[in-house]
């Protein structure tokens, strides 16, 4: 088949700016084949490379004691003792989920947990962070219903319980929705696999389904900022098959136990191309394919195709030839493909043949290592102009506008659409703050949480960064785990922009800030750019998922409110009202600073309640919607009326950080106080758990009315 | 005591089940579909939840089909016990071991919660330990859990007491709100909720604890 000759269009078409084709020329002295200059976009593209980000990721402390993998590999991997170790990464789909919704969440979802169980991990844990566009946008409501639907159909399947998440509106996500999904294994810290080839003449293996031509130039595609032909972007999402990848992660377990793998990677973005090149690359080798050896779902597919398409539940190995018995039966038990396509070679050359002709005979190091790395001008977020007076409110009013909206509504329609239980070790299901799992067979548990409020990042990127990583702090304090390592999914507009890329570098110095005085290093991530539809851009969105630990013989705090419990509030209220919940949904507003960070107090804090487990009964983070909205959601869970002595609007709900509320009892109360005392830390009572109604100083509501609110207003918005 | 357990290419609660039954006391193989029989001496087939073949052509069909499944209806023919649950009551639904069909949920959404039952009959090895109308929480996981049989059978599983479970609130449209239903010797039930998944204190409920210990107990004795 004749391939197109190459032109400054068909170069543009693949996202390639003149100077990086430029390079290219220099690089291979000569003009590329049209599958070398596919195999370039796909590598070279911001998804794969991060380009523009890379300068500012090698920043962020990544290191620790408890670490054993940063990042680089296909998921970070932190010790959790006894010869353990967690495995998690975070990672986003949200162009393929705009662009076809259930698909793209469904193989987001699918695309990290390969990313997990490639090294060697079983997923026992999964999350999701969903930003979509106001609910009266004519594309929100089927794209909501899609990604849920997506994500359940893809999780459910598999068999991994959904413990956590969040879901969020805004006008900014209107043509650009955020799909962010994490996932997390288990594995034994000897029985871990990386994807570093070694030996020369090694055979490379392709294990999994099939190829085909869905994916071709997804992650160019996931690269561009989006406009009105965005429809027909819709052949570049890839279709997922849940029962295939459930197959894939049993096979690739069983196959790891053969003792046959040397080096496995799976296939992502950019599929054989990009897994391929990162073998070699890690293993400073070579590597040889026949693509007519590949397995292949359509007819005369191209080795331009081959090489670009992102087909699903695919994996890529260097197996031990020796070995290649045992391997092959593992697949062929569970009826999926084992095709030797190559080999590793010893030069320095990523050499693609397909029926006997040479397709693409490139140098393979320069494919990652030479790829374009971009120090984007950027200007400083400016300050926060001074914020007008907040008027005071009825305190219930108030609290009644918060759970009325489907940002501070319950989110059961969401969450019971997920399999939360399955494989039986959840001890804390999605929807009160962290989740938890147990590490199967032991007393040890998992806490994990994911975080970040937009709003605040886009007032004041460092503050809004450092304030994702201290939610997420918190919200594994609050069930009493040891905060452990974090992930982070940076999403972001057009970084060409120097106000984006302000965002960009304002938001990775709060991060890093937080994650050095919280020890929570950053192990794994991913970066997400061009979030812009028609020139407008999401609210900056870097999103933490955070894991904690509940070591063997420790109690998690997953108790509820009791009545006769005394309200207690850890940490100091200021009265923060700047770019708050309230100032959002009551006032349509969005001024003010973000709330201020005090990474110090947040440790004390957060050492503290994790100290005081065993006077607390019950406890959760104070984060946005503040007092007044966590003291409902605990009366909410528990059943039992709230009342709070204040009916101060700042008070009740701003969101000053490094707080949390407590309940217990009076002798529990008294024990705290003096704790607290000796700890410094502040500590004040501001109510009680009592009846069956909702009251703030005068202001007054019976708790069963605003409950009936707060679990069906979400449904309402969005079903 | 010996259970087995039946993984299929997609399920995905076998392990939750082995546990269930370990905790009872039970020796659990796990028995791999492609298999043609059951180890020797197995007193009880566990026919657990997940997306056996995906849920490919519809749920459980493929997996009554496989060659296992003729050995645990020879087994069940024999006399033999079965607990199928989830895609389990699906598939022993499609091997004809248990009447009536599970059709698409009535809100066409899956759902995942605990959902409480009332007891229907105690008359059965895995319902002995409860009282007639206990009710007991158990979570259910499903997308096809909307039970349906016809007039006629209904009245027969009615007359014959073979409804195991009913939901305390119907989540899904089954008729007669039957969330779970015994065979004609009582010895096969199939049930849409997962009792394995409320059978520690870690799991924030118990109820499914009464079912495996009953029927170790009816093994003991027996």
């Amino acid at each position: 088949m004749q391939e197109p000759a190459i032109t400054p269009d068909l170069i543009e078409a693949h996202g390639l700016k003149p100077d990086e084709y430029e390079l290219i020329l220099e690089i291979i002295g000569r003009e590329p084949t049209f599958t070398e200059l596919g195999i370039f976009s796909a590598m070279w593209n911001e998804h794969c490379s991060y380009k523009s980000s890379k300068k500012w990721l090698r920043t962020l402390p990544t290191d620790g004691p408890q670490v054993i993998c940063g990042p680089g590999e296909n998921a970070g991997i932190v010790d959790i003792g006894d010869g353990d170790a967690v495995v998690f990464k975070m990672e986003s789909h949200n162009h393929p989920s705009y662009i076809e919704p259930y698909q793209g969440a469904a193989t987001g979802v699918g695309g990290i947990l390969r990313d997990v169980f490639t090294m060697g991990a079983r997923p026992v844990a999964a999350m999701n962070s969903l930003s979509f566009g106001e609910t009266s946008h004519p594309k929100t409501r089927r794209l909501v219903n899609g990604v849920v639907e997506g994500i359940g159909g893809y999780g459910n399947c598999f068999g991994v319980p959904t413990v956590g998440g969040e879901v969020r509106f805004h006008p900014a996500y209107n043509g650009n929705c955020l799909v962010n999904a994490f996932a997390a294994g288990l594995a034994k810290t000897d029985g871990i696999f990386y994807s570093a080839a070694s030996g020369v003449g090694m055979p490379v293996v392709y294990l999994g389904a099939k190829t085909g031509r869905d994916g071709v130039g997804g992650a160019t595609m996931a690269s561009a900022e989006f406009d009105d032909t965005i429809e027909e972007k819709r052949p570049t999402v890839q279709v997922g098959d849940p029962f295939t990848e459930k197959r894939l992660m049993e096979a690739t377990l069983e196959l790891m136990q053969t003792g046959a793998v040397i080096s496995i990677q799976d296939m992502g973005a950019a599929g054989l191309t990009c897994s391929a090149v990162e073998m070699g690359d890690k293993g400073k080798l070579g590597v040889k394919l026949n693509l007519e050896d590949v397995p292949q779902r359509e007819e005369n597919m191209t080795a331009y195709e081959m090489m670009l398409s992102e087909s699903q539940e695919r994996m890529l190995m260097v197996l031990k030839p020796e070995l290649e018995a045992e391997a092959r039966a593992v697949f062929e038990k569970w009826d999926l493909d084992f095709a030797i396509v190559g080999e590793t070679i010893a030069e320095d050359r990523f050499l693609i043949m397909h029926n006997g002709e040479v397709k693409a005979d490139l140098p393979l190091s320069p494919l990652s290592g030479r790829a374009p790395e971009y120090d984007r001008p950027w200007v400083e977020t400016p300050a926060a102009a001074a914020m007008d007076d907040v008027p005071q409110i009825d305190p219930v009013d108030g609290l009644r506008a918060l759970i009325s909206s489907p940002n501070y509504a319950g989110k059961q329609w969401v969450y019971e659409q997920y399999d939360t239980m399955v494989m039986a070790d959840t001890q804390r299901a999605p929807g009160l703050g962290a989740g938890i799992i147990r590490v199967h067979g032991t007393d040890k548990k998992l806490a994990f949480t994911s975080d970040v409020t937009p709003r605040y990042v886009r007032a004041n990127p460092f503050e809004g960064g450092k304030q994702a990583v201290a939610e997420a702090w918190r919200n594994l304090c609050a069930v009493g785990a040891k905060p452990l390592a974090t992930t982070d999914n940076l999403n972001f507009g057009n970084p060409e922009k120097p106000e984006i890329m302000g965002q960009f570098v304002g938001a990775i110095k709060g991060i890093g800030a937080a994650v050095a005085a919280l020890d929570m290093p950053i192990v794994s991530g991913n970066v997400s750019l061009y979030n812009e539809t028609d020139g407008s851009a999401i609210l900056p969105t870097p999103t933490i998922g955070a894991v904690g630990l509940i070591a063997a013989g420790e109690e998690p705090i997953t108790g509820t409110a009791r009545d006769g419990h005394v309200a207690l509030v850890i940490g100091e209220t200021t009265g923060h009202l700047g770019q708050s919940a309230l100032l959002a949904e009551v006032f349509n507003r969005e001024d003010g600073d973000a709330p201020h960070v005090d990474l110090d107090a947040e440790k004390a804090t957060g050492e503290f309640i994790r100290a005081n487990r065993d006077l607390i009964k019950a406890c959760t983070d104070l984060s946005d919607g503040g007092l007044a909205l966590a003291a409902f959601e605990m009366a909410e869970t528990a059943g039992v009326g709230v009342h709070l002595d204040s009916d101060d609007t700042a008070f009740l709900f701003g969101e000053d950080q490094a707080r949390y509320l407590i309940a217990c009892n009076f002798d529990q109360a008294e024990a705290l106080m003096v704790a607290a005392g000796k700890a410094g830390v502040h500590i004040e009572t501001v109510g009680r758990f009592t009846g069956d109604t909702v009251r703030f100083g005068a202001s007054e509501a019976p708790l069963s009315e605003l409950a009936d609110i707060f679990r069906s207003a979400f449904a309402g918005a969005v079903a | 005591m010996r259970a087995a357990v039946i993984v299929f290419p997609g399920s995905n609660c076998d392990r939750d089940m082995a546990v269930a039954f370990e905790r009872a006391g039970f020796a659990v193989d796990m028995v791999w579909h492609k298999d043609v029989s059951l180890p020797e001496g197995v007193d009880i087939v566990g026919v657990p939840g997940g997306f056996s073949f995906g849920d490919y052509l519809r749920c459980g069909a493929i997996a009554a089909n496989s060659p296992i499944c003729r050995a645990v209806v020879d087994h069940a023919e024999r006399g033999g016990y079965a607990l199928g649950v989830c895609n389990g009551f699906q598939i022993l639904t499609e091997t004809g071991l248990l009447p009536g069909a599970l059709r698409r949920n009535a809100g066409l959404k899956y759902i995942c919660k605990t959902v409480r039952l009332v007891t229907a009959t105690t008359d059965t090895a895995f319902t002995a330990a409860y009282d007639k109308g206990q009710e007991i929480d158990i979570p259910i996981a499903h997308h096809d859990g909307n039970y349906f049989v016809d007039d006629a059978k209904l009245a027969q599983l009615q007359d014959e007491d073979r409804i195991a479970f009913t939901y305390a609130q119907n989540p899904n449209g089954s008729v007669a709100d039957i969330a779970g239903v015994v065979s004609k010797n009582r010895r096969v039930l199939g049930m849409m909720p997962h009792p394995e998944r409320a059978a520690d204190a870690g799991h924030g409920g118990t109820d499914g604890i009464a079912m495996f210990d009953a029927l170790a107990s009816a093994f003991v004795s027996a």
